[in-house]
């Protein structure tokens, strides 16, 4: 059993005993712990099931790279599923639950997978879940969802605040252990400004574990010496619990700093993202041993042996009384030494390299532990806890020649350099033959803006195993790097560190090397996902020959680890079965960030409020006093109806329609895009901007325009009015004025540049309001000053002057088909006048009126709307638009497009308007069917029995569809524009349009121009 | 994230402050082109792997579109320039040519 040791642990405070529960079981540890060594001091070995086979899981490493212990974390709005125990420092009053099992941990029914394992191989899933297609519905994706997954998703808003910090450093290094930290001091030394990240709480890496001295004193005494020199120099900085989480192009980097992960409090946030540009960057981010693949190395008990060594070092946390030790390098005798001198037992350490280890292995000789060379593990024995392994020779197939007891297993395949951060940002990789790993490749690092390399490596992340070479390589490096940045390194020496009397290590990817298929099924390689060394090789029989598709077959590597620990292995396994060398193989692509990090980081402090600006009109506040029911229109908030008490949204629409017809309506138009034109050539421009002709605009005239991208398509419209001489101001789309802008300066900056034209976007320099209705004039006449007759000021002219004592500037246009001014006064007066209207009206009956009114009555005026009738395939051509567009002009924007072949096409959806013959609204979006059954090869039921004919791609054949479609409240039934093939030639025919409840509507072609086609209410 | 200096105002801009317009150089096909070159124009780019000619705006600053010589391996960046000409300027071609001699790219070299 796992326990906690009477002394030592490197990291505890023993004098603060910390609570915590586990699975609702209460439990105890010390400050200083992970939830991992706490719940390993509790005999918790039990973390979890696996993904697929839900196979028991223990612990199996001590860091960032922990494929098992995962739990849900928190309760409420602190809640967090997936977080990795060896990561989580523990804390007072933790809470903490296991994942992936029903109905508990212990007993799990899933389980029933794992005896179904030889019919779940790699694939399974491609291989099962096809047809026939009624089954994904009711089956297979029910199915896939419920075993989807390993945590449970949040159910409540996040209580705690995130932050953004940006960083700008000489030199960025990432990684504490001790080359960082001898980077950090000879780079401070030199005078350059120097932010080291560490992303555990505490400095110096394994060294202490593993009993390195430096200088002739212990790691730990180095480390702190270091640390106190770094502390006194103000160019250096450095961030605990902070992780380098991904590089990017020109030295940006994201730093994830945890600041409360291990003390939650209330008054600050959780966690803050580094937004950092480094002139250089240093990765010094060790290396993660690799587990190695005998029968049954999941089973919990069996852990990396540096991870049982950090256990025992850094908490006092045995993961077993008995531990077997199997390794193919010298490294994992330390392990076997350390548990000897706690006094525990190791009956074996079971060396695979025939010839066996160096110096370590004689000091493990001498402590009386049983060596065993050039043997294996055949397989371990046990269930849900380790309780013997079963010895072979490595060169075998797996014959037991002795079973061995124990309960734990340390294991040790050597160690992959953690290159993450290095290739994040294109650096290359070499294959190191001695080592058996992937390393930096210095002639290919990545480069920045000068073409020059922004990332180093140094330490076992540059593949130095020894810590003398780390620490010169350290060293080295850093002054280098800091001369360039422009600093002045001192002379000093390198650290000294005793070299090791080490022995090579051999790489063993298979163990017994000639496993037999029924050994290879129970080879774990990635622990989360449940992938096994016999499903690798199932995908290399199968023809998944790159590393990537076999990543994505068998989703090696695809578990929230991101295969730290399984990634080697697997391609190794992958090479053999293909017979190749692993360099030819290579590795799937490591990509930002490192380890998982929170939504809630990534979006600091835009959430809620701050989440996006909202922009207001001057008029926005009495809205929302007067029953606004807001519409978000981009980056505006619109009233889409003013609700009185009691009110429904429909019945608010219906009664804004009928006021403003009958009598006095109020729009805020004011988010409506107005762009001045202005310039001796600013005619031709628009000229070119428009589809129609805005040079022979008169002063004081209005002119609606139809703007098309090059493409030829409809992208804006509005009204235009010439102000004076070389002056135009242009109405945009609400949504379209920083659109439309940033195109015309695009044009005129990057193909008309010696045009002289200046624009300007005046949007919110005005408060806009229409006055709509029979009875507009008199309100506006009420109010006095300028002559707002129909003599003095015509339809579509506009006029600056006086209404009572605002500044106003009146354009007779109208989007509703009534009488209608829109005016215009400085943003300052808005709300005045909207107030002075509202109470000038009041004998009118004045109503305001929101978006849903405006459409509606555009919609019975037969008029478009951007983003309604167009969608980006549809030219003005399209919309019977003809007149809009201009055929003296010898060029526009979209004109040669509106020449091709397609966009002249008779057989184009053509907008025509759509009447239902009952009267009811049709739905927005709604197909027309056709019926004419030569139309296709077969025909096919679509609803209630109708038949329609099929095309080639299995498609029911279309001919239209319905763009807007409304109740008309004016005319008392359900009115709709619509594209229909030949529609204006079809006046009269009557449509299918099927419902999705298999209903359908039929509805005849109609001028789209429903109310007062003769235009004769706009003009008086 | 890129860091490109406007040529307009000088500030070494981070590409959050700027957006991208795709290739540079391309001359407007119009009225009377055929509809292979009319075709070319509106979609026909060329996707290199090294040297690249880009136009950027500097959208969140002085609002001025410009051009920019980039290697899209590397990510060095050769210069930044008006977006006011139909050619890169010799300095910058003189600049590719000392690092990457015999360099093409459409119809410079």
């Amino acid at each position: 059993m796992s326990t906690r040791l009477a002394t030592g642990g490197r990291l505890l405070n023993r004098d603060r005993a910390l609570r915590f529960t586990f699975n609702g079981k209460q439990m105890k540890g010390f400050e200083g712990d992970t939830l991992a060594s706490a719940l390993l001091a509790e005999d918790q070995m039990l973390m979890g099931r696996s993904f697929k086979y839900h196979r028991p899981r223990g612990i199996v490493a001590s860091g960032a790279e922990e494929p098992n212990g995962l739990v849900n974390l928190g309760k409420g709005g602190a809640f967090e599923p997936n977080a990795r125990v060896t990561t989580t420092e523990l804390f007072e009053g933790l809470t903490a639950e296991s994942q992936n099992h029903w109905p508990s941990l212990d007993y799990d029914i899933g389980v029933v997978n794992n005896y179904a394992a030889r019919f779940l191989p790699a694939g399974f899933y491609y291989k099962t879940f096809m047809a026939p297609r009624p089954a994904w519905k009711h089956v297979f994706e029910p199915f896939i969802r419920k075993s989807a997954g390993l945590g449970k998703a949040p159910k409540d808003r996040d209580a705690d605040t995130y932050e953004h910090f940006y960083a700008f450093t000489d030199l960025l290094i990432i990684g504490g252990g001790i080359a960082g930290l001898q980077a950090a001091k000879a780079a401070g030394e030199a005078g350059v400004k120097v932010l080291l990240l560490e992303q555990t709480s505490h400095l110096g890496g394994r060294a202490p574990v593993d009993g390195v001295e430096i200088d002739g004193a212990l790691a730990e005494d180095w480390i702190a010496a270091t640390q106190a020199a770094l502390r006194e120099m103000d160019n250096v900085t450095i961030r605990t619990r902070c992780m380098g989480a991904g590089i990017y192009d020109h030295g940006y980097v994201l730093g994830y700093e945890r600041l409360a992960d291990h003390a939650p409090r209330n008054d600050g946030p959780r966690h803050r993202l580094w937004r950092i540009r480094a002139k250089q960057i240093i990765t010094a981010t060790g290396a993660i041993e690799r587990p190695l693949s005998f029968a049954g190395n999941d089973i919990p008990g069996v852990l990396l042996a540096s991870a049982v060594r950090d256990y025992v070092v850094n908490y006092a946390t045995s993961p077993g009384d008995r531990t077997v030790v199997v390794t193919n390098n010298d490294d994992a005798y330390r392990t076997a030494i350390t548990l000897k001198e706690a006094g525990l037992d190791v009956p074996a350490i079971i060396d695979a390299r025939p010839e066996g280890g160096g110096a370590l292995a004689t000091r493990a000789a001498e402590l009386g532990i049983r060596i065993e060379n050039g043997k294996g593990i055949a397989k371990v024995k046990g269930g849900k806890r380790v309780e013997g392994v079963a010895l072979c020779a490595q060169a075998g197939e797996g014959a037991v020649l002795e079973e061995i007891a124990c309960d734990a297993v340390a294991m040790s395949g050597g160690w992959s350099p953690v290159v993450h951060l290095w290739s994040h940002c294109g650096g290359k990789l070499i294959w190191d033959e001695a080592n058996a790993h992937f390393r930096p490749d210095a002639e290919k690092a990545p480069t920045s803006h000068d073409g020059l390399p922004f990332v180093s490596v140094i330490g076992i992340a540059n593949g130095e195993i020894d810590t003398a070479s780390c620490l010169e390589d350290a060293d080295s490096t850093a002054k280098s790097l800091a001369k360039a940045l422009g600093g002045k390194p001192r002379r000093s020496s390198t650290p000294q560190a005793g070299g090791s009397d080490e022995v090579p290590m051999l790489a063993v990817w298979k163990m017994p090397q000639g496993a037999s298929r029924k050994l290879r099924a129970k080879m774990w390689l990635d622990f989360q996902n449940d992938v096994k060394v016999s499903d690798v090789m199932l995908a290399a029989q199968e023809g998944f020959e790159s590393v990537e598709h076999t990543k994505r077959y068998t989703t090696l590597g695809m578990a929230t680890d991101q295969g730290k620990l399984s990634n080697i292995n697997g391609l190794a396994v992958l090479s053999d079965a293909l017979n190749q060398p692993i360099p030819q193989t290579g590795t799937t692509t490591f990509r930002p960030p490192y380890q998982p990090i929170s939504m809630g980081a990534i979006a600091g402090e835009a959430r809620a409020d701050l989440f996006q600006p909202i922009r207001k009109t001057p008029m926005h506040d009495w809205h929302d006093a007067h029953g606004a029911y807001w519409e978000p229109v981009g980056h505006w908030r619109r009233p889409y109806c003013f609700q009185k008490p009691g009110e429904s949204v429909e019945d608010a629409v219906a009664r804004e329609v009928k006021a403003t017809r009958d009598s006095l309506g109020l729009l805020d138009a004011s988010t409506l895009g107005k762009i001045l034109v202005k310039g001796r050539d600013a005619g031709k421009f628009l000229d070119m901007l428009y589809t129609n002709m805005m040079s022979t605009l008169k002063p004081g005239k209005c002119r609606y325009g139809l703007m098309c991208t090059e493409n030829g398509f409809l992208t804006d419209d509005g009204v235009v009015a010439r102000l004076d001489e070389d002056t135009w101001l242009c109405h945009t789309t609400t949504g379209g004025a920083d659109r439309i802008h940033g195109h015309m300066e695009e044009w005129l900056q990057t193909e008309w540049w010696d045009w002289q034209v200046y624009t300007a976007n005046v949007t919110e320099q005005y408060a806009q309001i229409g006055v709509v209705g029979p009875n507009a004039r008199k309100v506006l006449e009420k109010l006095g000053g300028m002559d707002l007759s129909k003599e003095a000021l015509g339809f579509m002219e506009w006029a600056d002057g006086k209404i009572g004592e605002f500044d106003a500037r009146v354009f007779r246009i109208s989007f509703s088909g009534e009488l209608s001014y829109e005016i215009a006064v400085p943003a300052a007066q808005g709300l005045a006048f909207w107030e002075a209207l509202i109470e000038a009206g009041e004998e009118f009956g004045v109503t305001p009126y929101g978006t849903e009114a405006l459409h509606i009555m555009r919609a019975e005026k037969g008029f478009i709307m951007i983003g309604d009738e167009t969608d980006g395939t549809v030219i003005p051509q399209d919309l019977g638009l003809h007149w809009a567009i201009s055929k003296k002009k010898e060029d526009y924007l979209g004109k040669r497009a509106q020449e091709r072949s397609h966009m002249t096409d008779p057989n184009r959806w053509k907008l025509v308007g759509l009447e239902t013959l009952d009267g009811s609204v049709l739905p927005d979006g709604a197909y027309a069917v056709s019926n004419d059954l030569s139309r296709g090869q077969n025909s096919a039921e679509y609803a209630n029995g109708a038949e329609a004919p099929i095309n080639e791609n299995d498609q029911i054949v279309m001919i239209g569809r319905v763009t807007s479609t409304y109740h008309s409240p004016t005319l008392g039934k359900g009115i709709a524009m619509g594209l229909v093939e030949h529609g204006p030639d079809r006046m009269g025919e009557e449509l299918d349009f099927p419902k999705t409840d298999g209903s359908v509507v039929k509805a005849r072609i109609v001028n789209p121009v429903f109310y007062d086609p003769k235009g004769e209410k706009q003009n008086v | 994230m890129l860091i490109l200096t406007c040529p307009y105002c000088g500030v070494e801009a981070d590409e959050t402050e700027l957006q991208a317009g795709g290739e540079a150089h391309i001359k407007r096909e119009t009225v009377g082109s055929s509809d292979e070159d009319f075709e070319d124009y509106l979609f026909a780019r060329q996707n290199p792997k090294g040297i690249h000619f880009e136009r950027w705006r500097h959208v969140y600053g002085c609002g001025k579109w410009f051009h920019v010589a980039r290697c899209t391996n590397t990510l060095e960046v050769f210069g930044t320039y008006s977006a006011q000409t139909t050619e890169p300027p010799q300095d910058i071609r003189d600049k590719i040519s000392g690092k990457r001699p015999g360099w093409s790219w459409g119809i410079f070299s």
